[in-house]
């Protein structure tokens, strides 16, 4: 297949899925929107004004980072897991599969899916965190490159979620049973410097912990955690995810008898 | 190079144990109407999802055009456009989006994907219906847009499994027409039907394929003529009182109702000298038909004799 060719592959399927998600926007937009918003009005002006500071930070101020960070999380993963389990089980996935567009075509096309759906709620949540609190954003590059490598793992994560999904609750039981508690446990509400050092350890077991915090350095310029560290544990993760996803369809497992 | 697909030896087991296919070879020619029959789970389709690269082969090659699926992956799959027996596009996009999607996978430039898109729409009888959600539209129209969808990159090789499953008759005739249109104009054409009547319509050559082997491979002309007998009945004008006395040998009659008879002819014997008969005796014969299509007397016995021979 010719670069031409492949591009114009590549540029059909992202296309594909943003127009997938759009033509539902009211499931897929709306909802994380009026979510977060539930909990800047509750989270942020009703119970944070009571609690005060957090890490030398309004409350409001400190929580945003945090929730933009766990709607982007929710909506790559959660883009890529439905879209392409749902072409699994309408097997129009074969449409894909008997085509002669490569297997890492196949996977960037799904991840760049993920991530124009992450980061729209992204902006989304954004935009509206604007009404509750002023965003100053300290270092651009470390938050654009976070979002973008997180939305990036995620994508991934989804990815392989939906290629082992046999039925609808499979693609539920990792978000509701993993993913939900570890971004709570993630530092989006409160500092990890208020836990007892033996959490703080678990914590860092956490690998959204380390998301949530490069972000808020982003934004606010104070961090749990060292952003170079971070970073090298996002760019590990995206290497080692990826590969996984190659191999996987590469073997077409959970997609070829 | 004149062969368009060359399978050899090709074997399936799936996970479960189940052996799908026990060794299968064989060559369809560039430019042939080829049928692949066989009964429910005999292995057509494991065959044709092998070919397609959506099952994987636990044996055996499969060759498109002089190269092998495994080593020249993108290649083969350019040269191929599947139809499969089950609808599989997305029952919430437009007609339309499909076609132009599946045109995008293949590399086509938009104004080219979007020339095809209409050129196949059009021909399909679908192009008023292009703005339509897919799953809209009727069980013989979902059929046509796998078809359109499958030639959108034009391919050499155009693999077709049971295409016409419940579509009503007239509009399996204009299927046919098309079919022997884009055939006529170069494609390589694997049909897969449990329509015997389509096989002997369309196709010049012929596969039968049984409990995971191939039970036959030759030429249609070739095959129906192994035919040693035909079944035809017999429509009198008037009520008989006695079952005609034909006196021919290879030739037995058998009563259905006082109107009508079975006569089982020999393949060497003239039909005129039983009409001579009745004609004889006066009997008027009102209309006559074929009692089974002969393709299928064919392969019944075929597969009866594979059955056989594997109770042995």
């Amino acid at each position: 297949m010719f670069r031409s060719h492949k591009f114009i592959a590549f540029e059909t399927l992202v296309i594909k899925e943003i127009r997938r998600f759009s033509r539902i926007w009211l499931q897929t937009l709306v909802p994380p929107a009026i979510t977060i918003g539930l909990y800047f009005v509750i989270f942020g002006n009703l119970i944070g004004s009571r609690i005060g500071e957090m890490n030398g930070f309004q409350y409001m101020e400190f929580i945003v980072p945090g929730l933009i960070m766990m709607a982007v999380i929710q909506n790559s993963y959660s883009n890529v897991v439905s879209s392409f389990f749902s072409q699994k089980f309408q097997r129009s996935i074969e449409e894909l599969l008997v085509s002669p567009v490569p297997n890492y075509i196949i996977l960037t096309g799904f991840i760049v899916g993920g991530m124009a759906r992450g980061l729209a709620v992204g902006a989304i949540v954004t935009t509206m965190s604007l009404f509750f609190a002023d965003l100053n954003v300290q270092h651009p590059l470390v938050t654009i490159a976070v979002i973008l490598m997180t939305s990036i793992v995620f994508s991934l994560a989804g990815f392989i979620n939906a290629i082992f999904a046999n039925n609808f609750d499979d693609i539920s039981i990792i978000p509701t049973f993993v993913l939900t508690p570890l971004i709570y446990l993630g530092g989006v509400f409160y500092s990890v410097q208020l836990l007892p050092p033996l959490w703080q350890i678990v914590s860092g077991l956490n690998p959204i912990f380390y998301m949530v915090n490069t972000f808020r350095y982003g934004i606010l310029g104070s961090s749990d955690v060292d952003v170079v560290w971070a970073f090298l544990i996002l760019g590990l993760f995206i290497v080692i995810l990826y590969g996984a996803c190659i191999w996987l369809l590469r073997h077409g497992t959970g997609l070829r008898a | 190079m004149t062969i368009a697909i060359s399978i050899n030896d090709l074997r399936k087991t799936y996970a479960n144990g189940f052996t799908a296919l026990k060794g299968i070879s064989l060559d369809v020619d560039r430019g042939d109407f080829f049928a692949l029959l066989g009964p429910n789970g005999a292995g057509k389709s494991t065959t044709i999802g092998i070919i397609s690269t959506l099952i994987n082969k636990s044996g055996g090659e499969v060759q498109v055009f002089g190269r092998s699926v495994d080593t020249h992956v993108y290649e083969t799959k350019l040269d191929l456009g599947v139809v499969p027996q089950e609808v599989n596009f997305s029952q919430f996009e437009r007609v339309r989006d499909i076609v132009m999607t599946q045109a995008g996978y293949y590399g086509l430039p938009r104004k080219l994907a979007a020339e095809r898109c209409e050129k196949y729409l059009r021909k399909l009888g679908l192009w008023e219906k292009r703005m339509d959600r897919s799953r809209s539209l009727s069980g013989g129209m979902k059929r046509r847009l796998m078809i359109a969808r499958a030639l959108v990159h034009e391919p050499r090789l155009l693999i077709l499994d049971e295409p016409t499953a419940g579509v009503d008759i007239e509009l399996r005739r204009s299927m046919w027409d098309f079919l022997k249109e884009i055939n006529a104009a170069g494609t390589t054409i694997i049909l897969t039907t449990h329509y015997l009547e389509e096989a002997e319509q369309l196709c010049r050559n012929i596969a039968i394929i049984d409990e995971g082997r191939i039970v036959e491979n030759t030429s249609m002309k070739k095959l129906l003529a192994e035919l040693d007998s035909q079944v035809f009945i017999l429509d009198t004008d008037s009520a008989m009182e006695q079952l005609p006395q034909l006196s021919l040998p290879d030739v037995h009659v058998r009563a259905v109702d006082n109107h009508s008879f079975e006569v089982r002819i020999a393949a060497s014997r003239n039909i005129n000298e039983v009409f001579s008969r009745l004609d004889q005796q006066g009997v008027k014969v009102k209309s006559m038909r074929n009692k089974t299509n002969r393709l299928e007397q064919l392969f019944l016995s075929l597969l009866n004799e594979n059955q056989g021979q594997g109770n042995v």
